[in-house]
């Protein structure tokens, strides 16, 4: 006999996927979380009499599409021509009943379709694909939960307008529509890994939840890209334990203790980095999975095939050019060539004021003025870091910086 | 998560109807109820008497002082409310705008909170 505990399992696994085949069932988003809300009651009452269906999922949208039928028909306006269809589907549906295919997939691409902001596609997603609720969405990203909750329903409403297939694109399409889909997943696993202190809790969820998308679109669509980006995210959760102190102090990669990274998870990260680039399609996301395995596979730091990362980095320059990957590559240069070969690189960059804003560039210069010996100008450069650094985990780890070269000035003297 | 819906009308454009518009909104609302309770969102739903009738309440430094009439000064008053459970706000936003209501008045949407004793 079905227990309210089972319902709960079967909401937990089926209510997203039952979810996404009402929403290309009933072509509208509102309509297809009713139906999934009365699907869900349905089986409350008649589960624990009769049991429950050996196919909760196809059950579960047979009920939802039965009850929507019911509601559009009691509606006074009713669309007789979407009835119709409803009921066409309906029939088509019977028939492959035992085998119901997989709509999330057709659905994230619906969410992060290019008419939507990218903050829309990323609540949209989070809450119809991944099952969040605004609250929590709200939580994680900061953000009022009536703001929040406008940007939804702003979003579903434009879906309706520009009348959205729900479809997997062509495959004339598909690499520009992927790259939306894989650019709002690695959003959200950002958002839940930059995260030091505060909502680290909710924050780390956003990163699960995201490895989670990156496996549901690897198995419907084993992409190169697809699989580099959740072999890189794989590699970067690995981690996650070793990234800070039970202060919330942060570590950097250097000093991070190795022994806490979880091996598996590196293990699985490396094995997906290396099907993408048998794939032959190399993009930025297999490029940076890449070198996040090369800094994996290093026992201790000073152990890094710095050489190796130099390469990549340079490749994925050319794959994908930006100014904070040419800072990366000058960083790993400083660690083959020395600081002096770096520092013009950086201080070139510097200067064309891309970086202006961005506080690690002037943290890289400061490293190697310091390594250079030339302290004062290293203070100056931390400084200039500092007055645009906000994250506090971030800046208490730069005063540290700062008090250890005065002390190391005053000793001298 | 519990979630008030707060009902606010301009009961001139209720003026301007026929009696049998008007009866539709009612028991457009009522239907409504019966809709929400099937579904399993409805708590309570109960119109409120014309704002005439209301008064408000304050006890500012300590001494009780009431006023006549609707605390609001706009041309919407509160005319009723539904409590409902809902998942999130955006499902009770899509609720919200269901009501029959929804159409003429504002329907102000309030998660609803908790009061706890201070345990000081």
């Amino acid at each position: 006999m079905a227990q309210p505990a089972d319902l709960e399992l079967v909401w937990r696994q089926q209510s997203r996927k039952v979810l996404a085949t009402l929403i290309r069932l009933l072509r509208d988003f509102d309509l297809a979380e009713e139906a999934l809300h009365d699907a869900f009651l349905a089986a409350a009452q008649k589960w624990p009499v009769e049991g429950m269906p050996e196919n909760p999922g196809a059950w579960l949208v047979s009920a939802g599409r039965f009850r929507a039928l019911d509601r559009l028909r009691r509606r006074k306006r009713f669309d007789a021509a979407q009835v119709d269809l409803l009921a066409m589907e309906a029939e088509d549906l019977v028939a492959d009943d035992a085998d119901l295919p997989d709509d999330r997939l057709r659905l994230m691409f619906t969410c992060c379709h290019p008419v939507l902001l990218p903050e829309a596609q990323v609540a949209l997603t989070l809450r119809e694909v991944c099952g969040l609720t605004t609250e929590e969405i709200a939580r994680a990203f900061l953000v009022r939960t009536p703001t929040l909750a406008q940007r939804i329903v702003r979003a579903k409403l434009r879906i309706k307008e520009a009348g959205l297939p729900y479809e997997i694109p062509s495959s004339a399409e598909l690499p520009a529509r992927l790259d939306s889909v894989l650019r709002v997943i690695y959003l959200v696993f950002n958002q839940g890994y930059s995260a030091y202190s505060g909502e680290t809790i909710m924050r780390a969820d956003l990163s699960s939840e995201a490895i989670r998308l990156g496996r549901m679109v690897a198995q419907l669509l084993p992409d190169g890209e697809v699989l580099g980006l959740l072999g890189l995210m794989l590699l970067n959760e690995a981690r996650r334990a070793s990234r800070q102190t039970a202060d919330g102090d942060v570590v950097l990669l250097a000093d991070q203790d190795r022994t806490l990274w979880d091996r598996d998870m590196i293990a699985e990260g490396r094995g997906l980095v290396e099907r993408a680039f048998a794939s032959r399609q190399v993009g930025p996301y297999a490029l940076q999975g890449a070198i996040a395995a090369v800094h994996t596979a290093a026992p201790t730091a000073a152990e890094t095939d710095w050489t190796e990362i130099v390469g990549l980095y340079g490749v994925l320059q050319r794959a994908a050019p930006s100014p904070i990957v040419q800072l990366n590559r000058a960083i790993a240069i400083s660690m083959v060539r020395g600081p002096d070969v770096a520092l013009p690189m950086v201080q070139a960059l510097l200067d064309t004021g891309e970086l202006a804003d961005y506080h690690l560039a002037h943290v890289a210069e400061a490293v190697l003025l310091h390594q250079l010996g030339h302290r004062d100008a290293a203070v100056a450069a931390y400084g200039r870091a500092l007055q645009i650094c906000r994250q506090e985990p971030e800046r208490r780890l730069l005063l540290k910086r700062l008090a250890e070269l005065n002390a190391e000035a005053a000793g001298d003297r | 998560m519990q979630y008030m819906f707060l009902i606010y009308l301009d009961e001139s454009k209720f003026a301007v109807m026929s009696q049998a518009e008007r009866d539709s909104f009612g028991d457009g609302m009522l239907d409504y109820d019966d809709e929400l309770r099937a579904s399993g969102h409805f708590i309570t739903a109960e119109p409120l008497k014309s704002p005439a009738e209301a008064t408000t309440v304050r006890r500012w430094n300590g001494a009780l002082t009431t006023t006549d009439g609707p605390f609001m000064e706009t041309k919407e008053h509160l005319s009723g409310f539904i409590l409902v459970e809902a998942r999130d706000l955006n499902e009770a936003i899509q609720l919200a705008g269901r009501m029959p209501l929804a159409s003429v008045g504002s329907i102000e949407v309030r998660p609803v909170g908790v009061l706890k004793r201070s345990t000081a």
